[in-house]
């Protein structure tokens, strides 16, 4: 039996309880939510906190409400996100990610605030704590001298950023509310991440996301996600796409991020030059093959990263297609698939 | 490290325990209450052979802390025959050839249970996708969704 380290636990009963004990158990303390990360790599090893703060009795941070602006509490779990109609209508992005992360069983405890601050990943990394020793560990410790296995001559961590619904809500333009001890703040979501594989948040150890905003601007949107099979994995790649026409389809706004490419989720700068165009052909194309050149997929996740990196080409012209309308049956193989697995489940 | 009280409820029985923090509640379901019906898989989330109600809903008790279940309602698979009758999911898992070796039926019958409490009528593809965070290296899960379907009918005839 793997079992998780020593670590006292508290029950916080509101999040002022539970940023208070956030702010005295110091940079060893941790908020549980779903627990469906942080549980795992505590059983690996990879995470040793002395204290848990459990937010499951947290009743004010779940809910959805879509009245204009989306509000969702950071504790609302991504089955109750998935089941939202209200979301599945007006942020497809947004449902198509949660509904493709992980397992309906893992779904049900896990939480979008556990999502968006889910730990990178890597195969060098996401293994038992034996596994690791028996390769001298590497950068990310807990020994002091370990090297990066994926880039050995360089000092930083690649590890993957990993989340489905980040890059999905950073296209979406989403926001996020941070509370602790010293007050509230606000910050545009991608924001969030710093892009250093070791340390992959920018936010303070004791601020807890309390929730996620997304403005009401009517947008289509979309999420494409690679994995080997067609339940439980991490996402290999993911393209969000968000685009806002305007009249004669002339695009008013566009945000297309690209997850588990790098150590953080990837707003393309790209985007903007789709403002003030029309998704002909040649846009799509030109705009497709531009933006895949931000994805540098480095040998440490699964599948061949070469072939991550023609994937990432073929579903950014893939997301863009199917938000201009196109019928996703006439498209190759492995986009089709892609977007009628999408349609397939839940519309 | 110190134990805590746990007090829940499983299979409809009050249980209160002391317990260690780092306990997970699939340990403490068939270490402590021996009921190991209820299997140890990969212990990572990635199997769904741990499977138990926790408040009606389907989780992994592998990465559910034990002490996260405080006033909460359990179900395990020893939970669904009700007396000596067996639940029309585990006649039909049985009448359709849905096990083989039998490691992951339990995590099987009670995500299945959840799924038609809430949809009776589910179709196929809610079936399939019902019970795609449940792996079975044996049937080819053919079986299991024609047993799921079975026991969806036997409960509408009743
Ligand atoms: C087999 C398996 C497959 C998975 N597949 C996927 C997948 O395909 N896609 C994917 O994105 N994820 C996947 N996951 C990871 C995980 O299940 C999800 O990311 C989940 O949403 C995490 O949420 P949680 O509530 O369980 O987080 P927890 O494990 O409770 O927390 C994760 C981290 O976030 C912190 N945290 C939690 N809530 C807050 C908050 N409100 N404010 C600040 N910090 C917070 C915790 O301290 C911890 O560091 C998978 C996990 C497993 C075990
Ligand atoms: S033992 Fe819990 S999912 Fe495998
Ligand atoms: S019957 Fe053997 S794993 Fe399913």
């Amino acid at each position: 039996m793997m079992r998780a380290g020593r670590f006292r636990y508290h029950v916080a009963s509101t999040v002022a309880d539970a940023a208070a004990a956030l702010a005295d158990g110091g940079p060893h303390a941790r908020l549980l939510a779903g627990g469906t990360d942080l549980i795992p790599n505590m059983k690996r090893r990879q995470d040793t906190p002395d204290l848990l703060v459990s937010l499951r009795h947290v009743g004010e941070l779940r809910g959805i409400s879509v009245n204009g602006e989306t509000a969702i509490h950071a504790g609302t779990s991504l089955d109750d996100i998935v089941k939202s109609a209200a979301i599945r209508a007006v942020h497809p992005a947004l449902h198509r990610a949660a509904s493709q992360i992980a397992s309906p069983l893992i779904r049900n405890t896990a939480t979008l605030g556990g999502n968006l601050c889910v730990d990178t990943r890597c195969n060098y990394y996401n293994q038992t704590f034996e596994w690791r020793k028996s390769i001298g560990f590497c950068l990310r410790g807990p020994v002091p001298d370990g090297i990066c296995w994926v880039a050995p001559s360089g000092r930083r961590c690649w590890a993957t950023a990993s989340s489905d619904s980040a890059p999905a809500l950073i296209a979406l333009g989403a926001r996020l509310t941070l509370l602790s001890r010293e007050g509230e703040r606000d910050i545009p979501l991608e924001e969030l991440y710093a892009d250093d594989g070791a340390c992959p948040l920018t936010k303070r150890a004791d601020e807890i996301v309390t929730s996620i905003r997304i403005p009401s601007r009517v947008v289509r949107s979309t999420y494409w996600k690679l994995r080997r099979r067609g339940s439980i994995d991490f996402p290999a790649l993911g393209v969000a796409a968000a685009i806002r026409p305007g009249p004669h389809g002339v695009i008013e706004d566009a945000r297309i991020v690209l997850g588990a490419v790098a150590s953080h989720p990837l707003l393309v700068p790209e985007s903007q030059l789709l403002i003030g165009r029309t998704l002909t052909d040649n846009v799509i194309e030109e705009f497709a093959e531009g933006a895949a050149r931000h994805a540098r997929p480095l040998d440490n996740t699964d599948f061949a990263m070469t072939w991550r990196k023609s994937v990432a080409r073929s579903f950014l012209s893939g997301a863009l297609r199917e938000l201009r309308g196109d019928d996703p049956s006439t498209f190759p193989l492995l986009a089709r698939e892609t977007a009628l697995r999408n349609g397939w489940r839940f519309e | 490290m110190d134990k805590v009280r746990l007090a829940l409820r499983v299979n409809g029985e009050p249980v209160d325990l002391a317990i260690a923090p780092n306990r997970t509640l699939l340990e403490v379901l068939r270490e402590d209450l021996a009921l190991t019906g209820t299997k140890h898989g990969c212990e990572l989330g990635e199997c769904g052979a741990c499977a138990v109600l926790l408040d009606t809903r389907p989780v992994l008790s592998c990465l559910v802390l034990a002490l996260e279940c405080e006033g909460a309602d359990v179900v395990t698979v020893e939970g669904l025959a009700q007396d000596a009758r067996l639940d029309p999911l585990q006649e039909a898992f049985s009448d359709c050839g849905a096990t083989q070796c039998g490691y992951c039926t339990p995590g099987f019958l009670i995500t299945a249970k959840a799924l038609l409490d809430e949809r009776p009528q589910a179709t196929r593809a809610e079936i399939a996708e019902a019970l795609s965070g449940n792996l079975c290296r044996c049937t080819g899960y053919i079986q299991i969704f024609e047993a799921v379907e079975q026991a969806a009918r036997r409960i509408s005839d009743e």
